[in-house]
């Protein structure tokens, strides 16, 4: 019984050992340094990559990084002219970044789940989480930007007034005016919170699970890891998708003048 | 699980990286990738022009062969009607020579023959005379019966 209990909290020490961010500071002020290493480097790295491509860009044959970089472009323009009818600068290239950047973040999710936490201990580290969007700091830093992109749009677009009348007429005509308001704020409100709880809840889910297979016993592991891999390839590479789309709909939606 | 400081962080990085994407990444491999579109859709117009030249081309060819074997028959043509002209000309001419010729003989032949009546005429007048002169004897003087010996030669004639 005795023991029974100790494992239990084994386990639960290992896995709140390894959700638990390397972090600096009090309060408010907190910082996860973790989160922020491993997204500055992600991101560092996405954009190497591009810049190396866009260097030795040419019109002629292309490289194979060239290649590679011009799939996912026209990949990215498509989506965006699919649901983007207004002629913007900024937000094709939003949306390459945010679908490379959290696709590399969610892509770390399919590292061992011991073997960085092993490196940092090595290191003299003792906490050490590698997933950048297993931390709501990071996805809702990310959807808050979209999110003041989205009202500066709007007010840019429809002017002040024009995004005033909007959230407090419609859907039911003025005589409904608070009801109205009420309503159109949740949706707003709903937008930025959706985009970072949903990336935040499957890649969590994702690594707890991992987490979980990984205090098996080890001849049980490859059997479940395995399958629960390649099933978090779709679904990292979704979770970038659904992010980049749903941005590039709610800056529309941003930029339509009723 | 708190929300923290980290979130001003990634913010910051965040806006960095739409903002380095837009700046340097987007534009040139966007550009380069337009640039190659339009590279090719040059390309297969080209293409599509050039056979539309080459079909042009054949069709003026065989118009020119057309017109060429047209023109060679005809002269073909126009070379045996001035062959049989030549020919029937010359059949002509042959012809008129000859009849020139005879006509020519025949005068010659007529002019001889009426030289050689002229000198046999003479010849009888002569012999006739030369008969009578010795018929008569001294009789007949020559200048004397000029007149008679005329006639006679005349009948003769």
């Amino acid at each position: 019984m005795a023991t029974e209990v100790h494992a239990a909290e084994g386990a639960t020490g290992y896995i709140i050992h390894h959700l638990t961010p390397l972090h600096a500071g009090e309060g408010f002020w907190t910082l996860h340094l973790d989160t922020l290493f491993f997204s500055a480097l992600l991101g560092g790295l996405f954009v190497w990559f591009f810049k190396t491509a866009a260097d030795k860009a040419t019109a002629g044959v292309p490289g194979l990084v060239q290649n590679f970089a011009e799939m996912l472009i026209e990949f990215v323009d498509n989506q965006v002219k699919d649901s983007f009818h207004g002629n913007s600068k900024l937000i094709a290239p939003l949306a390459l970044t945010i679908f490379c950047w959290v696709f590399l973040w969610n892509f770390m999710d399919l590292f061992p789940v011991d073997i960085f936490p092993l490196i940092g201990s090595v290191m003299g580290i003792e906490y050490l989480r590698v997933v950048p969007s297993t931390d709501l700091n990071a996805t809702f830093a990310m959807s808050i930007s979209v999110f003041c992109l989205i009202i500066f749009y709007s007010i840019k677009i429809k002017g002040p007034w024009g995004f005033a009348k909007e959230l407090m007429f419609q859907p039911f005509g003025p005589w409904l005016l608070p009801f109205n308001l009420l309503l159109k704020l949740v949706e707003e409100i709903a937008k930025p919170i959706s985009l970072a709880l949903r990336l935040f809840g499957n890649l969590y889910a994702g690594e707890l699970i991992f987490i979980l297979i990984a205090l098996l016993p080890w001849y049980i592991q490859p059997v479940l890891s395995f399958p629960w891999a390649i099933f978090h390839i779709l679904i990292i590479t979704l979770q970038a998708f659904i992010f980049m789309v749903l941005t590039i709909v709610y800056l529309s939606m941003a930029h339509e003048d009723h | 699980m708190s929300i923290n400081a980290t979130l001003i962080g990634q913010m910051i990085t965040f806006a960095l990286l739409v903002w380095f994407t837009m700046k340097y990444i987007w534009p040139p491999l966007f550009d380069s990738l337009e640039e190659r579109k339009k590279k090719i859709s040059d390309g297969l117009a080209a293409a599509e022009k050039g056979q539309e030249e080459i079909i042009l081309a054949e069709k003026k060819a065989k118009g020119v062969i057309k017109e060429a074997k047209q023109q060679s028959s005809e002269i073909v043509t126009l070379a045996q009607k001035r062959a049989n002209e030549i020919v029937e000309e010359s059949k002509d001419t042959a012809k008129k020579e000859g009849d020139r010729l005879i006509i020519a003989a025949k005068a010659q032949i007529e002019q001889e023959i009426q030289q050689a009546k002229e000198g046999l005429r003479q010849e009888v007048a002569d012999l006739a005379l030369s008969a009578a002169e010795q018929i008569l004897g001294a009789e007949i003087d020559k200048a004397k019966h000029q007149d008679i010996v005329s006639k006679v030669s005349n009948q003769l004639g």
